[in-house]
């Protein structure tokens, strides 16, 4: 990329690369959705083979998503806010070509190893043991660069976006830490530290505070800069951002285990779970009122900036998700959904409605930006873009809810004899229409990402192009 | 550490699990109450001033924690600590309800006891022979056949690689209602051994002697050096006329039913493979899983599919 653009004071090339590469393996991670969903639907496309079976894709989906596309976006987007809101240059530019270049090379081996099916199997921390020391270092990494950039900052007061991005790389790193401690025996095989129960808490403690962390605090730092931004207003309430912040962070810690309802772990943790969970709801939803209510008074814009459209659609979906979650915490709800395609319906909810979204309009504020512009190259492709994420995510989600509260009911449904009124393979058989309708969905989503690609690239080098007589003279 | 996820914790966890869940309760709450009021009232046109924090342009408003929001974070606290005082949660105190996933389970397993018991155990009087013609009772056996054997035998009973077809007329174990009920109650296993220690050329020439048996197509002239192995080696199980002995399960091979041929697979590779490698068969004991009652209609059920 060409030193063009390079601000006077803060350092974009970092941010530039990981915004470009959030496009990137959005692309990649969303096209794997697609085909794994495929695969649920033409099963056939396994093709017979280890390497492209659904078992071993279906993580690279996963890590692809939330580690490659959204750990790139906060990556780029903490990284941009935490020096325009310091208003003094990153601490270390070495650190965070470091962190760019390490948390790609993470990606890169996590797209070699778990095809070749090298996996620790545990959820979202499939990566084995030499990934995970990677890992470590390049969030140190991340860490050092972003806490020390707002040790140095040259403005009185923390803002609101930084806490949120604070908290969620302080708890990624505990969170990776501790459930990610193995014993190696081979050069890329590991034990878990923990046995049975205990291991699963582990795993869920770390499960759900990723969604908690990375998914929901950070991507909520993002909302904090780029909705008034975009809107051009006030943020609506910072007593409503420090109760809720602080609630939040309080809460989430205490919500994993109502991934284990009704299993071997004790009672009195599930119920923590379960209460925990339905606390979160009024402090996740904070985050939400604070982003729409910072809309009043600029209401009128929706119709005109399509960018603004996708932050707040993915508030929407943010509030819908984060009440579907306590709900589904319930033990009651739990014990029909639980297992179902309703908990896919529910992560997509939020990974496509709320992050991706998010994600998305923060990108068409930032790219231009970045490049040396006002805005992207074509409002147009943007408001098309909109129209088909959107169409997407629900097509994706209401066939999963349909799916899943089928599946649980037929799952659970007697005769008059006791005996089960359907076989697994039925309750299979009629899902599959709706697993053409979410690899529909999928379809939907991913072209709206394609028609993003081509748009940034324009984007990018039309500014090249206006650029060029400066550089000359430069 | 051990008492931590065991039934009942030790003093100290459960002291500890108490605290903190209460602290984190009380810190919400007195987050709330504490940033309840806001000292910027709204002016005339009902706006409030902005605390006077600029970041990047961005400023901020003072507006107080929307009422409905306030107590929406209150009731569900509330609820919180209503559901603590009736179920488990708070260390080892158990609750007013008393309640237990165990204790749900097993009322739920009374109940359907209770309603369904004596269902099946009205099918058990039932010899299994006359149970197999009646239509109803093999409605109700054939859906338990379905959640519980079909995963091995298929949905259409006719088994597979490695899983023996319960439609046909050929008895590993014996087709009559004793060894059927026996053979889902208990289960069985079948082994047979490895026999690379005679030579693959040796392994070659019983195997065709073995096809040569159900008059599959064979190499007559290996068959016939064949038959002093297999009289001396495979005898002992399958019978001077090698049609199987099935107190022991060893299969009859004078028949056309092939266990362990895989789809496509050539009777004979497959033979081969029996041979060198010997196998191995799992049929898991199944009483302790649906009961005698279900059993025996089960039993019933199979017997019905060859009759």
């Amino acid at each position: 990329m060409s030193t063009t653009f390079e601000h006077p004071t803060y350092n974009y090339k970092v941010v530039r690369q990981f915004a470009i590469m959030t496009v990137v393996w959005g692309i990649i991670g969303m096209a794997l959705g697609v085909f794994i969903a495929a695969q649920l639907v033409w099963p056939e496309l396994n093709f017979g083979l280890p390497w492209t079976s659904f078992g071993r894709l279906r993580p690279l989906h996963t890590n692809a998503v939330i580690f490659a596309f959204g750990g790139s976006a906060l990556m780029a987007t903490s990284l941009y806010v935490v020096q325009r809101t310091c208003q003094t240059r990153l601490f270390s530019d070495g650190l965070a070509a470091f962190t760019f270049w390490g948390w790609q090379a993470v990606i890169v081996l996590a797209v070699i190893t778990l095809p070749m099916g090298y996996t620790t199997s545990k959820e979202y921390a499939e990566l084995e043991w030499p990934i995970d020391i990677l890992i470590t270092l390049v969030w140190v990494a991340y860490a050092i660069v972003f806490l020390g950039t707002i040790k140095q900052r040259k403005t009185p007061h923390i803002y609101v976006a930084n806490w949120f991005y604070a908290a969620f790389i302080l708890t990624v790193a505990v969170l990776h830490i501790v459930n990610s401690a193995e014993v190696p025996v081979g050069p890329m095989k590991s034990y878990s530290a923990y046995a049975g129960a205990i291991d699963a808490m582990a795993q869920w403690w770390y499960g759900h505070n990723a969604v908690g962390f990375l998914l929901t605090a950070g991507f909520l730092g993002m909302m904090y800069y780029f909705v008034p931004k975009q809107a051009e207003r006030p943020i609506y309430s910072y007593r409503l951002s420090i109760v809720h912040f602080w609630a939040l962070i309080t809460t989430y810690m205490w919500a994993g285990s109502h991934h284990l309802h009704y299993t071997a772990l004790p009672d009195w943790a599930q119920s923590l779970g379960m209460i925990m969970s339905i606390i979160l709801l009024a402090p996740s939803w904070g985050g939400m009122i604070n982003g729409m209510m910072t809309l009043s008074g600029a209401w009128h814009k929706l119709r005109t900036d399509p960018t603004l459209r996708f932050l707040v659609v993915a508030l929407s979906f943010y509030g819908m998700s984060t009440f579907e979650g306590p709900m589904m915490a319930v033990k009651t709800v739990n014990a029909l959904s639980h297992y179902t395609d309703w908990t896919i319906g529910h992560v997509h909810a939020g990974a496509l409605g709320w992050v991706a979204m998010i994600t998305i309009g923060s990108m068409y504020h930032l790219i231009p930006r970045l490049f040396g512009g006002q805005a992207m190259y074509s409002e147009k492709l943007i408001a098309v873009h909109f129209w088909l994420a959107t169409i997407g995510t629900v097509l994706y989600i209401t066939a999963m809810w349909v799916n899943g509260i089928m599946q649980g009911l037929m799952w659970r449904a007697v005769n008059a004899d006791g005996t089960l009124m359907y076989t697994f393979v039925e309750a299979l058989e009629a899902s599959h229409p709706g697993y053409i309708v979410r690899w529909l969905g999928g379809c939907f989503f991913t072209a709206g990402m394609l028609l993003m690609a081509f748009n940034v690239y324009k984007t990018v080098k039309r500014s090249e192009h206006e650029q060029a007589p400066v550089a000359q003279t430069a | 550490m051990s008492n931590l996820w065991g039934d009942s914790l030790s003093g100290f966890w459960s002291v500890w699990i108490i605290v903190i869940t209460l602290g984190t309760i009380v810190f919400c709450w007195w987050l709330l109450f504490a940033n309840r009021q806001t000292d910027k009232q709204p002016n005339e046109y009902g706006e409030v001033e902005t605390t006077g924090h600029s970041a990047d342009g961005i400023d901020e408003y003072d507006n107080p924690l929307p009422r409905w929001w306030f107590m929406l974070f209150i009731g569900t606290i509330v609820f919180a600590i209503g559901y603590l005082l009736l179920y488990p949660g708070l260390g080892n105190y158990k609750g007013l309800f008393g309640w237990t996933q165990e204790n749900q389970w097993e009322e739920e397993i009374a109940y359907a006891q209770e309603q369904y018991a004596p269902i099946f155990a009205r099918y058990q009087q039932i010899p299994i022979p006359e149970l197999a013609q009646d239509t109803e009772a093999m409605h109700v056996a054939e859906r338990i056949y379905l959640n519980n054997c079909a995963v091995c035998h298929g949905s259409n009973a006719q088994g597979g690689y490695g899983f023996p077809n319960n439609t046909d007329d050929d008895w590993l174990y014996g087709g009559t209602p004793e060894a059927i009920t026996t053979s889902i109650a208990e289960g069985r296993n079948g082994l047979m051994p490895a026999w690379q220690q005679l030579g693959d050329e040796n392994l070659r020439n019983v195997a065709h002697y073995v096809l040569s048996l159900s008059d599959t197509e064979h190499d007559a002239e290996r068959a016939s050096q064949g038959e002093a192995i297999f009289t001396s080696a495979c005898v002992a199980c399958h019978g001077q006329d090698a049609k199987g002995i099935h107190a022991i399960g060893a299969p009859n091979l004078t028949d056309d039913v092939w266990l362990y041929r895989q789809p496509g697979q050539p009777v004979l590779e497959s033979v081969l493979e029996t041979l060198r490698n010997g196998r191995n068969g799992h049929m898991p004991a199944q009483a302790a899983y649906i009961g005698e009652d279900k059993v025996h209609l089960v039993a019933a059920y199979i017997y019905s599919l060859s009759n």
